[in-house]
């Protein structure tokens, strides 16, 4: 059974491109394309419908322990209102999952996971949660998550609240409830494309979802707002460096090699896979997750190809794509230590033929 | 959707239109638009002898890449060289300026084996 979210109506009726992922059908792209897209959110301000992230509370005296139990960031850190981008390991320092953690209250939490992954985190959370005091919820199907992205996102937005959102009083990584649009929501100055952008959070029907979608659009008519699809999500986090869990990261990869120690803190204390990150960053990664740009050739590097120095295999590409920003071929992979320094040169392997490369420090924009 | 008259389609989507013993050769406005935007066009050998099915570049879209397969039988006498600075062309106009080789024909009587726009549309289910 494939899932819909309470905006698949209004994206068929743009004429989307509709696409299964994670579970549900959800727009690619509209009629303007991905690169015509990608460029709406840096420039102007774009829409994405990202309903189908998951959306965990823990509440209650144990609710800080187990966030830092199973998360590798330090959440004590977190003030009332304050986000963090943190990663659930395997005892084996494999990656559960990427996340986002909201501190809501010293005992509450929430907790943002891909949606591809919900099932997987929420048995891994309440197996994790057995004999602490505490309650989880895992309430995915009940919010709508709407990603408002791009330079004119804030006065698209300050237009539907008189909730301050200013960057003086909602930084980076902050959120706060409060009505939008006429509806109670979770206003979060967070996104997945490096631009000035929010995430919504809020429950309700197909009406409401409707409703706060339209008044969006109402807003943002001026500043010449569109509605974007994943495939631009794609290209827009790719120029920032981000990774994409399946893509980059997954359960065979550790936070370290991946280049995630900076929300990786040994020194909060015990958590879920620090014995073995301890281990990594002791005897240093065998591979490192680079970024490159391929050089003349017409020529995507894809998920999968594999990098070559000569005839030794030296890793594999995890993702790329066309950056339309810089319009060059650029991406992410896996390589050995000593090729993972910038300007190191690789070769990538497609259709027989190796295509050179260089690596480059991320990210690329 | 559209779909010219005068030009022969393939099961992989490319359309070819004869002038005298030239192929002009392209992707279907299906193909494109199931493509999204095209950002590069790779042809490596511009002189290539082609038999008919033979692979003889490809074409790189945001979302993915697909191999460009040759309608008939011949040799590549000219690239398109207007797509190496706008490959999006192809998706904006794929039956004109958006054609991507023309080749010499070995064997016309291979464009027999090659749909109709009727049939070619009827497959597509439209």
């Amino acid at each position: 059974m494939i899932k819909t979210t309470r905006f698949t109506q209004i994206h068929k009726d743009l004429s989307a491109k509709m696409v299964e992922f994670a579970g549900f059908t959800m727009p690619i792209q509209y009629p303007g394309g991905i690169i015509s897209e990608h460029n709406i959110v840096r420039e102007k301000v774009g829409v994405f419908d990202v309903s189908h992230m998951g959306e965990f509370e823990v509440n209650g005296p144990d609710a800080l322990a187990f966030v830092q139990k199973i998360t590798t960031n330090d959440a004590s850190k977190l003030a009332h209102g304050g986000i963090q981008y943190s990663a659930m390991c395997y005892e084996d320092a494999g990656i559960v999952d990427d996340l986002l953690v909201y501190r809501v209250a010293d005992d509450s939490f929430m907790l943002v996971v891909n949606g591809a992954n919900i099932d997987k985190d929420w048995a891994w959370c309440v197996k994790n949660a057995e004999g602490m005091n505490l309650k989880l919820d895992n309430v995915s199907d009940d919010i709508n998550l709407l990603a408002v992205q791009g330079p004119a996102s804030r006065s698209t937005l300050q237009k539907l609240t008189d909730e301050d959102i200013s960057e003086d009083t909602l930084k980076y990584y902050n959120f706060k409830f409060g009505k939008l649009a006429g509806i109670e929501m979770l206003i979060s100055r967070t996104g997945y494309t490096g631009e000035l952008g929010f995430e919504l959070y809020f429950r309700g029907d197909d009406e409401v979802a409707r409703l706060v979608w339209d008044k969006v659009f109402e807003a943002g008519a001026e500043f010449g707002i569109e509605p974007v699809g994943l495939g631009c999500r794609d290209t827009l986090r790719l120029e920032k460096g981000y990774c994409l869990y399946g893509n980059d990261i997954d359960q065979t990869t550790n936070p370290i090699e991946a280049g995630l120690g900076w929300i990786t803190k040994l020194a909060k204390g015990e958590f879920n896979g620090s014995d073995v990150i301890t281990k990594v960053k002791e005897n240093k990664p065998s591979r490192h997750l680079v970024g490159f740009v391929v050089g003349a050739d017409k020529f995507i590097a894809r998920h999968g190809y594999k990098i070559f120095d000569g005839e030794n295999e030296i890793g594999v590409v995890t993702s790329g794509n066309l950056s339309p920003t810089l319009n060059k071929a650029i991406g992410m992979g896996y390589v050995t230590p000593e090729f993972k320094n910038p300007g190191s040169k690789i070769e990538i392997e497609a259709r027989g033929k190796k295509f050179v490369a260089e690596v480059i420090k991320l990210p690329f924009l | 959707m559209n779909f010219p008259e005068n030009l022969k389609y393939t099961e992989d989507h490319e359309w070819i239109r004869v002038e005298g013993n030239i192929g002009i050769i392209g992707v279907s406005d299906h193909a494109q638009g199931e493509l999204g935007d095209i950002v590069y066009i790779d042809i490596p050998d511009h002189e290539a002898s082609l038999a008919q099915g033979d692979t003889f570049g490809t074409i790189e879209a945001v979302k993915t890449v697909a191999d460009l397969l040759s309608p008939v039988s011949g040799k590549i006498i000219e690239v398109n060289s207007g797509l190496n600075d706008a490959p999006e062309t192809v998706n904006k106009d794929p039956y004109g300026d958006g054609w991507i080789v023309k080749i010499e024909l070995a064997n016309p009587s291979e464009l027999d084996s090659l749909m109709d726009a009727a049939t070619y549309k009827s497959k597509l289910g439209h």
